[in-house]
């Protein structure tokens, strides 16, 4: 894949406006999935596709969307998760502030699908571009007919509104979001019911993430087949990587899914620092399990990652070189968790306190003998235990570093200090 | 707009007015700088929903703020990948210069000083947000032009 597609606009002066959008064939796949097929034909080519959903868990998006019931009374809502908080994840906020009418085309044609008139987006507080440039390219929109009552002149009504978050990773997770969406205190729901069936409003509700919603127009004018010929057949699309850490070349990268760790480390994003080696690579964001050095041929896709003890999550790939204490990596990411745990449940709540001081304690060169067999025991008690998947992302993690990296733990507690201080 | 103009065009957006208690907060701390319980009562009073209600979501999301904050407020991400770029030289050099600790305002009222969580934005880390800018591959002389800039 040579060309970009979905970053194909991000390097234009102008990408953020209308008219750059509509002059390379922007809003095609609106006018096409209205005139010429019907809504469940659209959810037809996207489960073709094997479009899976690029917010981390990677569900079967045309599958996701199949489960909203048909023929009820209630409205049907459709959410867009622009809520990014995922440490090393960067890349709904580019597609929001460069190209934010590939994501309103995609809500509009997602919201066709599944007979939904009000889509909203929530997005993070903290992006205060992308708020503005989203706000800016809905007017454009609207003003244009690509929104509002009878889009385009068909019987499709369609609005679509912003919801700024306010500093709270929790609000990422779908169910907490629709909690903070009807103004009450971000704490997950319990599943099943799951909002397809049951969310907004207890009313059917699509989430989807920013990138799975912008590759829909694409599987709409390219085709399902195209969308399903790049990369693994179970896991394919273009994919946008996040590369960030101690590497030559940080950015945002769109390549094939399933692309090797290795290539879009070395050959992309330029490698380690001048007389660095790399050490270690979180491939998905913190919530993914660390990879050393001698893992790094593994695909990025779902499945590969997966088998590989890791995940692919949001695609946060940050690389950690020799230089970088691993005892202080993964103190920060628990004490990451710890600080966003919503408090509900009791093992990611205590157990993340009692994870941190242990951590603390041991990069501070006062770890104890019996300190790792502790952590061991506690990501035990965590993982499996909790209400949402933030707490099993934390001992997930948790549990790499200290399999991965145990003689780093080790050394600081026999030196009593950090080596790397 | 007034501001209950501007929360009544929110609230407009939503099937039920609860809903609208996040984005008429976030009117509030605009138009106040900060959100005092005052500010929560007429929130509540113009939407006409309870004010426990109000004041539960103005102490749960950390970007409202219930005590007033410095003009500028720094606000330096310390997550991973700011860290492995450098952040914590960053934090030292900002406490050295403004004579003050995290989550504290200088005297003058001019800057609060804030560590943050990833701000979506680790491709140009370390990153500081100030109000609503991001500024991206910092390191001490950036961030010394960056605090004569805004003083
Ligand atoms: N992008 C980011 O910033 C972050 C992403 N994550 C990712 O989030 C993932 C976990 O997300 P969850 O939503 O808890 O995963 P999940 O597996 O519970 O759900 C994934 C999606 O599939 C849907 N789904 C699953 N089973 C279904 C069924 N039987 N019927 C209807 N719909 C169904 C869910 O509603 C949801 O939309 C992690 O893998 C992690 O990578 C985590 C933190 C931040
Ligand atoms: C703690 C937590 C935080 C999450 N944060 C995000 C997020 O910021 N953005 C996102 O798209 N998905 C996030 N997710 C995943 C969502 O719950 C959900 O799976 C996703 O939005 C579904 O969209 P997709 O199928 O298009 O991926 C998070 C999950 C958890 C458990
Ligand atoms: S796992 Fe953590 S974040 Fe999730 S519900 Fe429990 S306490 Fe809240
Ligand atoms: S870690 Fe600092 S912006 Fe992401």
């Amino acid at each position: 894949m040579s060309e970009p597609v979905l970053l194909r606009n991000v390097d234009a002066a102008d990408g953020h406006l209308l008219s750059t959008y509509e002059a390379d064939g922007g809003y095609q796949a609106l006018r096409k999935a209205l005139g010429e097929h019907t809504p469940d034909e659209v959810i037809d080519l996207v489960k073709q596709s094997n479009l899976r959903g690029r917010g981390g868990a990677g569900f079967p998006t045309g599958m996701k969307w199949s489960f909203v019931p048909k023929g009820t009374d209630r409205p049907k809502y459709l959410c867009c998760n622009a809520d990014e908080g995922e440490p090393g994840t960067f890349k709904d906020r580019i597609i929001m502030e460069r190209d934010p009418h590939q994501l309103i085309e995609g809500l509009a044609v997602s919201a066709y699908a599944i007979g939904a008139e009000t889509a909203y987006v929530y997005v993070r507080g903290e992006y205060v571009t992308a708020i503005r440039r989203l706000q800016q390219a809905i007017a454009e929109a609207h003003a244009k007919g690509y929104l509002g009552r009878g889009v385009l002149g068909s019987d499709f009504n369609f609005s679509v509104h912003i919801h700024c978050g306010a500093g709270a990773y929790i609000c990422g997770e779908e169910t907490a979001m629709l909690e903070s969406l009807e103004g009450k205190r971000a704490q997950p729901r319990l599943k099943p019911p799951f909002p397809a069936v049951a969310g907004l409003y207890a009313s059917p509700t699509v989430i989807n993430n920013v990138e799975t919603l912008a590759c829909v127009p694409h599987i709409v004018t390219r085709g399902p087949a195209w969308f399903r010929g790049i990369g693994p057949d179970k896991s394919p699309g273009p994919k946008l990587y996040c590369v960030s850490g101690q590497v030559r070349k940080p950015g945002l990268y769109e390549l094939p899914m399933g692309i090797l760790l290795r290539e879009l480390i070395e050959d992309h994003a330029g490698g380690p620092l001048p007389g660095r080696r790399i050490k270690a690579v979180i491939p998905g964001g913190v919530s993914a399990p660390v990879i050393p050095e001698s893992g790094l041929d593994v695909g990025m896709d779902f499945d590969s990652l997966a088998a590989a003890g890791s995940m692919l999550g949001s695609a946060g790939v940050i690389v950690i070189d020799d230089t970088a204490c691993m005892v202080k990596v993964a103190t920060r990411i628990i004490e990451f968790f710890h600080h966003e745990s919503c408090g509900k449940c009791t093992p990611c709540r205590e157990g993340l306190n009692w994870a941190v001081k242990v951590l603390r304690r041991i990069e501070a060169g006062e770890g104890a003998p019996g300190d790792l067999e502790q952590l061991d025991r506690l990501c035990k008690g965590i993982f499996g235990n909790t209400f949402c998947a933030l707490g099993d992302g934390a001992a997930m993690g948790l549990r790499a570093a200290l399999k991965h990296f145990r003689d780093e733990f080790v050394a600081h507690i026999e030196a009593r200090r950090c080596p790397y201080h | 707009m007034t501001m209950r103009e501007k929360i009544e065009e929110a609230a407009a957006r939503y099937p039920d007015r609860r809903s609208a208690i996040m984005p008429a907060l976030l009117i509030a701390q605009e138009e106040h700088g900060h959100l005092p319980g005052p500010v929560l009562e007429e929130v509540a009073e113009i939407l006409g929903v309870e004010r426990i209600w109000v004041f539960e979501l103005a102490t749960f999301y950390t970007l409202f703020h219930t005590e007033p904050v410095g003009r500028f407020h720094l606000q330096l991400c310390d997550n991973v990948s700011c860290m492995l770029c450098g952040s914590e030289d960053l934090l030292k050099h900002l406490e050295t210069t403004l004579g003050i600790g995290k989550g504290e305002t200088t005297a003058d009222g001019l800057f609060t000083l804030s560590t943050v969580e990833c701000l979506g934005a680790c491709e140009m880390a370390p990153v500081m947000q100030v109000g609503d800018d991001y500024h991206g591959n910092l390191d001490v002389a950036r961030l010394d032009a960056l605090l004569q800039g805004l003083r």
